[in-house]
């Protein structure tokens, strides 16, 4: 392992890591504002995330996104102050602004030019949301601004009986802080002195180091924090900006953020209290309220200080997470695959000893196999992720899609903590784009198609995923016309895809949609017309061993559903014997096995067999002779059969000399770079040490029943010694 | 090799094909390792010999004789597979019998005759050790797909 690369490079990685869980926590924040405008707390969280990019850009000299950031944060201070409302318009330049910085990040981490013409597009835009409020809001801004005083007095009034009209001679800003380091912030490498300078440029401070607590020499405690610090400060600042001062040591020190009593407790420093806080005055509601406009209640008790400083929702600091390494994690999963076959290995050559299953030594290996077990499926959820990353890429899609065809789309997405192996969730990316897309610009209707159908004019996307038996299932649908039959069928027929006088049930016509070159856009639109086609996204889900199927109908919707396994690292696998050779058969291909009596197999010409299963007839492919390890058989009475289900929803028989077992199986990947077999997904170890290879059914069936059946050329290893 | 500088050192592990003396940068050796039977790849060129477990990763195994377009003989038993790693890939390479580790100087190696290349031009250089002609494989010539393919 190279860990002893170049510190910065790292810090600068776990930078941008960081950076994706902010933009994560942006959209969150922007879609419960969207939801709920009137939540003061998200936009909190909106406003700390972008603020944080912010931060730690310029901490590495990211320009641009500083600069960008900068002026993102400066609107949503303004929402945060009140002075700016939540309209959709002003969402969803908050959205492109959020989907910008996303992009921003990204090209600063692989140090791409800036865009710069987007950029000014979207300041263009913020700025705009700041220009509406105009000077004629002005008036608004300043009744607002003449409000918190008056908020204060009414406490203050309670607390103390002073008169309000003579305390306003510092204005709203006039806090008290009292900043008590712990020994941890020392430990985290933070200093007070920097955090107390950061606090002096809000405005004019007046900082009282508290001595009382320093020991007598003799007992000092070198590695014990004893100084606190009070501080007055003269600002116009609202108290979540004091807070955001005090963000990286949070948690790390006592701190209380308290407003200024001016008539109580003028800002001499000599006359503030010792550390027994007057327990009203810290109770006296923060500054920070001037989000929330709305007048305070007179009440007798004054608001309880449930978050005087609290600058995260409580929600985020519950789990502790640790980031690791994919690698070292890959590692791990290796190690534990080689446990599985070692211990698949041990058992067999217990077995094969005759020990008597009561004895010691196979009890143990019982126990054994559970520990592997359980330590396999742990390692698995190491690397099993919610999709929430990947749905919210999607509802960027949605909104660029639905902006570029002019279609208000709402995307509802559920099951987003739905955890998947993060390998599924990276190649599920495109797939899942293209089926949004497809059903934005396909999928819904027009506005005034919509309006003429009684619909709402707003399109809805579903987005979902769920664990179903062992398997995550994905779910994309939409509230439009559904699949026009009449037209996918008559496009079919022109394209000379199936004959003109085809009779075939809807979900036949459906699954049309998944052939190659199929496209039923009348023009090539900008979205769909990417040469990319529903065969491609097939495709991909079916190298994820996955499995995708739609339901339509007529005016009220399509809906795409996807099968995935939990995770590509195993595989539930049929271990068979074909010419002396064992091969493993993805489970969840094989509908049925069959064992061949006489007359079951008849031969449609040479070279070419049907099996007759029931009524019908299935084609039949020899596995023995298709992969090359013997000649095609001749005699079919006693062997065994599997039925494939083919994605196009047709079967096919796959002749095999016999069934080994059903079990888990460790997928190994084989090295692509130095042969591609086709029909060979993978490889596996076996119990014994020997590697078999995992079949992709498909493949072969595709490759042997094609017109021009290239006949395996495969010679067997020649005679292996001892 | 043809540089007229100070010639540096290099280390060969030599090895037998068909009464042949061939060597391969030790440098690029990982491992040695007995003849396990490998499970062969359908419609895998002929040389391939198939894979097999190397202690939990699939290794491709190749006939480095049918890779040299030798002529086909029976595998003895001091056969061995020698495992290689090529840029980030390893390699099996089956051969009839590993001999010596020899240590030599660059300026020993020549560079084989025109024409003599020959192998599909994985033969880099010769050199002599006790009168016996040793021939230097280009490692990236013997494994690479593409090129092996081409030839």
């Amino acid at each position: 392992m190279s860990e002893q690369n170049d510190p910065m490079a790292e810090i600068r990685a776990s930078f941008f890591i960081e950076c994706e869980e902010l933009l994560e926590a942006l959209q969150d924040g922007l879609q419960i504002m969207s939801d709920d405008a009137d939540d003061s707390e998200t936009i909190n969280v909106v406003f700390r995330a972008v603020h944080s990019i912010k931060g730690g850009a310029g901490a590495f000299g990211l320009e641009f996104l500083v600069r960008f950031a900068h002026r993102y944060e400066t609107v949503l201070d303004e929402v945060r102050a009140g002075r700016l409302d939540v309209t959709p318009d002003a969402l969803k330049v908050f959205y492109r602004a959020a989907d910008h910085l996303w992009d921003l990040v990204r090209i600063s981490r692989d140090g791409l030019p800036e865009p710069e013409a987007h950029t000014a597009d979207l300041l263009t835009a913020l700025d705009g949301l700041l220009g509406d409020r105009g000077p004629a809001d002005e008036a608004e801004e300043d009744a607002q601004i003449d409000f918190q005083p008056q908020a204060l007095s009414l406490t203050l009034d309670l607390a103390g009986g002073g008169d309000l009209p003579s305390l306003d001679p510092h204005g709203p800003g006039c806090l008290r802080i009292r900043f008590t380091p712990l020994a941890e912030l020392f430990e985290s490498g933070n200093e007070p002195a920097l955090l107390l300078r950061n606090l002096c440029e809000l405005g004019r401070a007046t900082v009282r180091c508290d001595t009382s607590r320093v020991p007598p020499l003799a007992e000092l405690a070198p590695g014990a924090p004893h100084l606190g610090w009070e501080i007055t400060l003269e600002t116009d600042a609202d108290e979540s900006e004091i807070a955001s001062v005090f963000e990286f040591v949070e948690g790390l020190c006592h701190l209380e953020i308290s407003a200024e009593n001016a008539a109580d407790d003028p800002p001499q420093p000599q006359e503030l209290p010792r550390f027994d806080p007057v327990s009203d005055l810290d109770a006296s509601p923060p500054l920070a309220d001037a989000a929330n406009p709305a007048p305070r209640p007179l009440s007798p008790t004054p608001r309880e200080p449930t978050a005087p400083v609290s600058p995260k929702p409580a929600a985020s600091a519950s789990r502790t997470v640790v980031r690791v390494d994919l690698e070292r994690i890959e590692r791990l999963v290796n190690l534990v695959g080689e446990l599985v076959i070692n211990q698949a290995m041990l058992s067999q050559s217990l077995e094969r000893s005759g020990l008597s299953p009561h004895s010691d030594a196979m009890n143990g290996l019982e126990e054994f196999q559970r520990l592997t077990r359980d330590i396999q499926d742990s390692v698995m959820m190491i690397r099993a992720q919610p999709v929430k990353s990947l749905f919210q890429r999607m509802s960027r899609i949605v909104r660029e899609a639905s902006a570029a065809v002019d279609k208000d789309v709402r995307l509802v997405v559920h099951g987003e903590d739905t955890e998947v192996d993060k390998t599924v969730i990276e190649r599920l990316a495109d797939p899942l784009t293209h089926m949004i897309r497809n059903a934005v610009d396909h999928g819904l209707e027009s506005r005034a198609a919509r309006l003429e159908a009684g619909k709402p004019e707003q399109g809805q996307v579903h987005l979902s995923a769920a664990h179903r038996s062992g398997r995550v299932v994905i779910e994309i649908s939409d509230d439009g016309a559904g699949i026009n039959r009449a037209r996918v069928q008559q496009i079919a027929i022109e394209k000379g895809l199936i004959p003109a006088d085809a009779v075939l049930s809807d979900s036949e016509i459906d699954n049309l949609l998944f052939l190659p070159g199929f496209s039923t856009a009348q023009q090539i639109s900008d979205l769909s017309g990417r040469g990319v086609g529903m065969d491609v996204v097939r495709t991909a889900i079916q190298a994820l061993g996955g499995r995708i199927t739609t339901t339509s109908q007529p005016g009220a919707g399509t809906t795409f559903s996807i099968s995935l396994p939990l995770t590509l690292a195993v595989l539930d696998g049929m271990v068979v014997d074909v010419a002396g050779e064992t091969l493993v058969l993805p489970l969840n291909l094989v509908v049925e096995t069959l064992t061949l009596g006489a007359g079951d197999v008849q031969m449609l010409r040479p070279g070419r067999n049907v099996v007759r299963v029931r009524s019908g007839f299935v084609p039949l492919l020899d596995l023995g002779a298709a992969l090359g390890y013997r000649d095609p058989l001749t005699d079919f009475n006693g062997s065994v059969v599997l039925l494939i289900a083919q994605e196009d929803g047709s079967t096919a028989a796959l002749l095999i000399d016999n069934i080994v077992d059903q079990r888990q199986v460790v997928i190994k990947g084989l090295d692509e770079s130095f042969h591609r077999a086709p029909g060979i997904a993978a490889a596996t170890i076996l119990g014994d040490g020997q590697i078999a290879l995992i079949l992709d059914p498909s493949d072969i069936i595709s490759n042997a029943m094609s017109p021009h059946q290239p006949m395996a050329t495969l010679h067997r290893a020649e005679g292996a010694i001892a | 090799m043809t540089d007229t500088t100070t010639p540096s050192s290099i280390e060969l592990l030599t090895f037998q094909l068909a009464d042949q003396e061939y060597a391969i940068d030790i440098m690029s050796v990982r491992e040695i390792r007995g003849w396990t039977r490998a499970t062969p790849l359908p419609q895998a060129p002929r040389y391939m010999k198939g894979v097999i477990n190397l202690r939990g990763t699939v290794l491709p195994v190749m006939d480095l004789a049918q890779r040299l377009g030798l002529a086909p003989r029976a595998q003895g038993d001091r056969a061995v597979i020698i495992v290689v790693k090529h840029e980030d890939s390893m390699t099996g390479l089956l051969v009839d019998a590993v001999s010596d580790i020899v240590a030599l100087t660059t300026d020993n190696l020549q560079v084989p005759p025109d024409g003599a290349a020959g192998a599909g031009g994985v033969v880099s250089a010769l050199t002599l050790i006790d009168d016996r002609m040793i021939r230097v494989l280009d490692l990236g010539a013997t494994v690479n797909v593409s090129e092996s393919l081409a030839a």
